[in-house]
């Protein structure tokens, strides 16, 4: 791919989109910013198609695996070391600015007839040119603290987002502790850089592993040098991993990602959805060949805590009410599935790296049906106007549209053949069924949970109540007829519920492959007989609690009631975590700091201040007003000068 | 005729120069004290005089200083009485505590 340097267009464009309608929007362009952020997503979308394109002809034909098209020297430290804005392409940068740059599309043109007369329409857009700019940023980052700058930014347009209805008090909070709980794991994420930056001497991702990859090298300090008895890389791996856990809402720090559906819906599909929160995922999947052959620890840890987020998420999504927050623990729960995916790389054969290719297959395929379900909840909160559950039923009717591509997600995600779930789950319990029998199981359970809670949320929404109460109720425009949704916003979700049947279709395990190389596909045979039958397991137990409105799911809940509060209760993270945040931290941390503040600190500003006022006040009677007094000060001065250089001086 | 001694000379200018600091101090009336810092200006030139004839008597240097001191005082006085004029103006009062205003 020679002369490709336009691809920095690609998150350039939205970037000027930002400047534009952030400085200009609200002035000039207070109707028209949607279509100008659309218009400039339209182009980048089609540049980073055609790269694509352009890259993977070029791959499948044996061409060169790693391309850095732009490379920019930013800060040079000395000959050898710099920081620099590059732009690498590799198959996984490649398929996300593809993912990227498809769902920030869709989003942008639902946000057209979605936001539509809201008073900071130009604002929105401007910040979601910001997030795609820095999304795909942090996507083609070619070295580490790259990355972790746009990483950053990444965070920031999260949070502008979330609060983006800076009105509500509980959006503020939201958009406070989805900063606080990412930025505290970023910390994790900063030492991890510091200390494998310092110990290869590099930041670049490719000279880091060949340096790591030699046995003699300057590295041998790095795995020889132990802190607390694990090796120094590990712990940079490990923290590198924490500040993927936090912005991928891996458990424990997830308790972010439900609050931050605070936000406008359009953004919870884009970002806490299908593009942001996968970045730790990706992150571990940029650095996977250090993490495959070095921390194989590191991989145990990966493997544990995926596999805990996917089910604990799994088990708190069937108990929620608001659909969003249904759909935010799912992500978790997918998210989880992709790391565990990636945790279970083991040494010998290509049957090891399956999981590398599953976590980003899932990756890919998750962004279509995940941003076609938010959408979708898009469109019925957009009619309800409610977030609860409750208040909806038997709006299949009314919604026909919505309806099917609901549908089509919710089979997507629970695994039902041959939607793209279906595909990618797969691979990702045979990666888990090689490595560890115990995360297998974990992971079928959860495919059975998955489509539980779904089909809970589907029979809910557009089932449970007879359809003509339901039009009763809600959706009648001044004309009293049923509207679904303007045309903007139904687009996006044909386009993308198209996406959901098809992205298991994407050959990946020729595209997307650690060793360059198409896996071979040795599969155990009828192995999707299992994941199959739970997902439909699950459905059937969804219909047979939630296809009728019933006391059933009351029935069923209180039969596990234990459980159930527990789970309802998100299993008291939350509250474990204001515990040591109010109770610890506050306490023993927070008061002592302020009292030191108080007292220390500002006792010795305070007290400069006021020995200067009293100073001043014991001396302010020299300055009487009286022409003489002076004079007599002055007689006294000279009269002193004098003796002093007759007496002394001399 | 026997030289006057020096030190006489001196001693009557040190009189001259505490007389018009007394003055200065503890008048009230700004003239009186513009009076007294004439005599000290005057103190002043009666050693520039005494000190240039008994330490150089062949030449003027000091003589000469004592002439433009006249002058400046001349001056000065002029200065310092469209003060005193000024500060009538404002507070019809040539007593020196009446303009206290400049106190802290």
């Amino acid at each position: 791919m020679p002369n490709s340097a336009y691809i920095v267009l690609i998150p350039l464009l939205p970037l000027a989109g930002f400047v534009l309608l952030g400085l200009f929007g609200r002035r000039y362009f207070p109707r028209s910013s949607g279509v100008i952020g659309t218009g400039l997503m339209v182009v980048s979308t089609g540049l980073a198609f055609w790269v694509a394109y352009q890259y993977f002809a070029a791959y499948l034909t044996g061409g060169n695996q790693e391309i850095v098209p732009v490379r920019l020297s930013w800060l040079t430290f000395s000959p050898g070391f710099s920081i620099d804005m590059s732009v690498i392409l590799d198959p996984i940068s490649v398929m996300m600015i593809v993912v990227v740059t498809f769902i920030s599309l869709m989003v942008h043109i639902y946000s057209l007839g979605y936001m539509k007369g809201e008073a900071r329409y130009g604002t929105y857009f401007a910040f979601l040119g910001l997030f795609t700019f820095s999304m795909l940023g942090l996507v083609l980052a070619e070295n580490i603290l790259e990355t972790y700058i746009f990483w950053e930014l990444v965070g920031c347009s999260s949070f502008l987002l979330i609060g983006y209805y800076f009105d509500r008090p509980s959006a503020v909070r939201a958009a406070n502790k989805a900063f606080i709980v990412t930025r505290f794991a970023d910390l994790g994420f900063l030492i991890g850089i510091l200390i494998l930056s310092f110990h290869a001497q590099t930041l670049d991702f490719r000279t880091l592993m060949s340096r790591l990859a030699e046995p003699d090298s300057r590295l041998a300090s790095i795995t020889t040098t132990s802190f607390l008895g694990i090796s120094l890389l590990s712990w940079g791996l490990a923290l590198v991993f924490v500040g993927g856990a936090g912005k991928s809402a891996l458990f424990p720090l997830h308790i972010w990602l439900p609050d931050a559906m605070e936000g406008p819906t359009p953004v919870s599909a884009l970002i806490h959805a299908a593009t942001m929160v996968v970045a730790g995922v990706y992150l571990v999947a940029r650095l996977y060949p250090v993490y495959a052959y070095f921390g194989s620890g590191v991989l145990q840890l990966i493997l544990y805590v995926g596999a805990a987020s996917a089910l604990l998420a799994a088990i708190m999504a069937c108990t929620q009410t608001d659909i969003k927050r249904v759909l935010a623990y799912s992500t978790m729960s997918q998210i989880g599935y992709m790391m565990f995916a990636l945790g279970t790389f083991h040494p010998g054969g290509e049957a090891g790296t399956l999981g590398y290719t599953a976590a980003m297959f899932h990756l890919f395929t998750h962004a279509f049906f995940k941003a076609l379900l938010f959408l979708c909840a898009g469109v019925i909160i957009h009619l309800v106007h409610s977030n609860e559950m409750t208040d909806m039923g038997g709006l299949r009717k009314l919604l026909p549209l919505t309806h099917v591509c609901f549908l089509i997600g919710c089979l997507a995600i629970a695994g039902i053949p041959p939607f793209a779930g279906f595909f990618s789950k797969e691979d990702i319990l045979l990666a888990a069924w090689h490595a560890n029998k115990l995360v297998y199981f974990i992971g079928l359970f959860t495919s059975g949970l998955t489509a539980f809670y779904m089909f809970r949320l589907y029979f809910s929404i557009f089932w449970s109540r007879p359809v003509r109460e339901a039009s009763g109720h809600h959706g009648e425009d001044r004309g009293g007829h049923p509207r679904e949704a303007p045309f903007t916003m139904k687009l996006p979700l044909v386009i993308l519920a198209l996406g959901a049947v098809f992205a298991g279709f994407v050959p990946f395990s020729r595209l997307v492959t650690l060793s360059a190389t198409p896996l071979a596909e040795e599969g155990v045979r009828f192995f999707w007989v299992f994941p199959v039958a739970a997902a439909l397991i699950g459905l059937g137990i969804a219909g047979y609690l939630y296809r009728v409105a019933s006391d059933r799911p009351e029935r069923a809940a209180a039969s596990v009631r234990g459980l159930y509060r527990f789970a309802y209760h998100k299993f008291y993270i939350d509250e474990v975590y204001s515990f040591i945040t109010k109770r610890i931290i506050f306490n023993w941390i927070g008061r002592p700091a302020a009292w030191i503040d108080r007292n220390v600190v500002d006792g010795l500003m305070n007290g400069l201040a006021m020995g200067t006022a009293r100073m001043s006040a014991a001396i302010k009677g020299f300055q009487s007003g009286k022409v003489q007094d002076y004079a007599l000060y002055f007689f006294i001065g000279m009269a002193g000068l004098a003796v002093i250089f007759i007496y002394i001086y001399t | 005729m026997s030289q006057v001694p020096l030190t006489h000379i001196l001693i009557v200018s040190s009189a001259l120069f505490f007389i018009g600091m007394y003055g200065l101090f503890t008048r009230r009336n700004l003239i009186t004290m513009l009076m007294s810092v004439e005599l000290i200006l005057n103190s002043a030139n009666i050693n520039f005089v005494a000190f240039n004839r008994y330490l150089y008597p062949d030449r003027l240097d000091g003589v000469f200083f004592t002439l433009f001191i006249v002058a400046i005082a001349a001056a000065e006085a002029a200065v310092a009485i469209a003060i005193i004029i000024n500060l009538y103006r404002n507070f019809k009062s040539i007593d020196v505590e009446a303009a206290d205003e400049m106190k802290f």
